[in-house]
């Protein structure tokens, strides 16, 4: 059993609007351990990312906060750091990964210059000693003749090597945990494919901690060891992607993959789930699946369903099981 | 067939590698000479009006006294036409003062009337607009509507208020100018900071721990260069037409001594008889707001590293 890195207890982030008090997470536990890559997964709009903006605190101030709960990281609330110590977590223990790779690297520096400036602000080191790390980073990524690369600008570069250089600044400067928030989404297929297997080899090399937050079960399958499923600021169901392959409980997380297309499928309609997702305005009463549950019972509708313990690593929160 | 291969390739080479033809070369950078060209001769004019600096004061290159004229040589028209004197190139005014002397001395304090003026106001309202933009909440609120009481404070009537307490000079004109000038610029940065802010890549810098500062300074104000180059250059005319406004109503650059737009003032009423005394200083405004312009543009090229490469 190897050793818990990241720890969120009860976790509430809402945000507050004119329209109301938006609970875009309600109340979510979750575990990450070292060297442990834990998958999010939820369609958009299910408090996936805000999520990972609570663990980085970088939520939009003063709309959103986290009224509730604890986030410790190996022993540290990160709730309760101030902001200068917060602003020194980020990069060297807690990086980052956003979506779209085209847009997050700044076009007036050139690559080596960005990753510089992570190693600069967290690692104190002089000019010739920046350049080493800025190259190794760059390796680790696997970016082809990076003493070259370093001098481009990223209009130069393609997307899939762009995320990479998005990587490397995540990289740089060794942090414990890496939340990739959809990363390979705005790649297309082959790409993804590369970029999956480069996470796993950074992570053989590193033993970093990854929260790879998603919505494509063929992608958790591949990369992921443990799974939470997320569904409107809920976490639904959490357990090894083996189990949940194997014996999905909750009926939101069998609906989510049937949903996903598979080649040895021929003819017939791809599943999809009827209805829409509740609005977090407004939650009905009872479970927040129960309008689009193809197995709902009265007292779905009323109650909220405990979360419950199937097997070892297994919880469900659903009437249907006991 | 194949003979005709290799030059269809080279020329293909040449057009998407970067390596542009001669004469493409000379025609992009004629935006550069150009306006250089023209700046540079009149900061040398400017500095050579007269060499009173190096305790030579009757050495230099305007021909004239500026401020003191020969009244019997009022209104004589330019050299090159018909009843005018060799001695006065470009003619003399209604006091019988050489225009092109005076016209040398006033690209003196023309110029760096505008050039300080530029450099204050872009200087405090970037610094103030990135803040605004990026901070945002209350200090953006605050600096907001102090900018909108700027904009919509007349500038005249604050010249005359300046004037009157600290009676009119060079300074007061810089300081005229220069109290309201602000605004515009602290208005369009905090909007492009604004938009900055919400980018993926600034984002990415939070994400790695970049502290506020460095984010403004090292990833907003980059982006921001573009725009405010181009405002820069564009607000020299401006400024110093504001400037002639000033030493028109009395309180800018007064009486004997030159500026362009006290020059253009005076003239104004003699259009018709003596067309000269304004004609002149109006082409040095002309040809300075143009070089600003044309060096605007290329310098917006120059900086944006897409078109730095081709």
């Amino acid at each position: 059993m190897s050793k818990v890195l990241l720890q969120v207890e009860d976790l509430h982030t809402f945000f507050f609007t004119r329209k109301g008090v938006v609970k875009a997470v309600d109340g979510i536990s979750f575990h990450v351990d070292e060297g442990e890559t834990f998958g999010l997964v939820g369609e958009s709009a299910c408090g996936k990312t805000v999520t990972a903006l609570s663990i980085i605190r970088l939520l939009p101030e003063p709309a959103g906060k986290v009224v509730e709960g604890k986030i410790i990281l190996d022993g540290v609330n990160l709730l309760e750091l101030d902001k200068n110590e917060m602003r020194r977590y980020r990069g060297s223990e807690i990086s980052m990964i956003l979506q779209d790779p085209m847009t997050s690297l700044n076009p007036v520096y050139t690559v080596g210059n960005q990753i510089a400036e992570a190693v600069r602000l967290h690692q104190g080191l002089r000019d010739e000693k920046v350049n080493e790390e800025v190259i190794s980073a760059l390796r680790l990524l696997q970016i082809p003749s990076p003493e070259v690369i370093l001098g481009d600008y990223p209009f130069q570069l393609s997307g899939g090597m762009r995320q990479r250089v998005v990587g490397a600044i995540a990289m740089s400067c060794h942090p414990r945990l890496l939340i990739a928030d959809e990363p390979t989404t705005a790649l297309d297929a082959t790409i993804q494919a590369q970029y999956m297997a480069l996470f796993k080899d950074v992570q053989a090399k590193t033993n970093v901690s990854i929260i790879f937050i998603t919505h494509d079960f063929g992608i958790v399958s591949s990369m992921c060891h443990r799974v939470a499923v997320m569904y409107a600021g809920k976490i639904l169901e959490t357990a090894t992607t083996r189990e949940i392959f194997k014996t999905p409980k909750h009926p939101y997380t069998s609906a989510l993959m049937q949903s996903v297309p598979h080649l040895d499928q021929k003819g017939g309609r791809l599943y999809s789930i009827e209805g829409q997702p509740p609005s977090l305005l407004n939650l009905p009463a009872g479970c927040r699946f129960a309008s689009r549950c193809p197995v709902v019972k009265p007292v779905c509708r009323e109650e909220e369903p405990p979360e419950v313990q199937v097997s070892k690593g297994h919880f469900v929160s659903c009437w249907k099981v006991k | 067939m194949l003979s005709i291969m290799p030059k269809v390739e080279e020329k293909l080479e040449k057009r998407y590698t970067g390596g542009l033809s001669r004469r493409a070369r000379i025609t992009r950078n004629l935006t550069l000479i150009i306006p250089a060209t023209i700046l540079a001769l009149m900061v040398i004019v400017a500095i050579f009006a007269n060499l009173s600096w190096l305790g030579l004061p009757n050495i230099g290159l305007a021909p004239h006294d500026p401020t003191t004229g020969v009244i019997t040589d009022r209104f004589l028209p330019p050299s090159f036409m018909e009843g005018g004197k060799s001695e006065y190139l470009l003619g003399t005014d209604r006091l019988g003062r050489d225009v092109l002397s005076r016209v040398i001395y006033g690209t003196r304090v023309s110029l760096s009337i505008s050039l300080l003026v530029i450099f204050i106001t872009a200087f405090i309202g970037t610094v103030l607009g990135i803040i605004s933009g990026y901070l945002g909440g209350r200090i953006d609120g605050f600096l907001m509507r102090a900018t909108d009481m700027a904009l919509s404070f007349p500038g005249i009537l604050l010249a005359l208020l300046l004037a009157v307490s600290l009676g009119p000079s060079y300074w007061t004109v810089v300081l005229a100018l220069s109290i309201l000038g602000w605004a515009p610029y602290t208005r369009m940065v905090r909007g492009e900071a604004l938009k900055l802010s919400e980018a993926d890549f600034v984002a990415q810098a939070r994400i790695i721990g970049t502290p506020p500062i460095r984010i403004m300074v090292r990833h907003i104000f980059p982006n921001v260069i573009n725009s405010l180059v181009i405002m820069m250059t564009l607000s020299v005319g401006m400024i110093i037409l504001m400037e002639s406004t000033l030493s028109y109503l009395g309180v800018g650059i007064t009486a004997p001594t030159a500026s362009w737009g006290n020059m253009v003032a005076d003239g104004r009423s003699y259009l018709d008889t003596a067309w000269w005394i304004a004609a002149f200083p109006g082409i040095a405004i002309g040809l300075v707001v143009m070089s600003g312009n044309f060096l605007g543009d290329w310098l917006r090229d120059r900086l944006d590293p897409r078109l730095r490469q081709v």
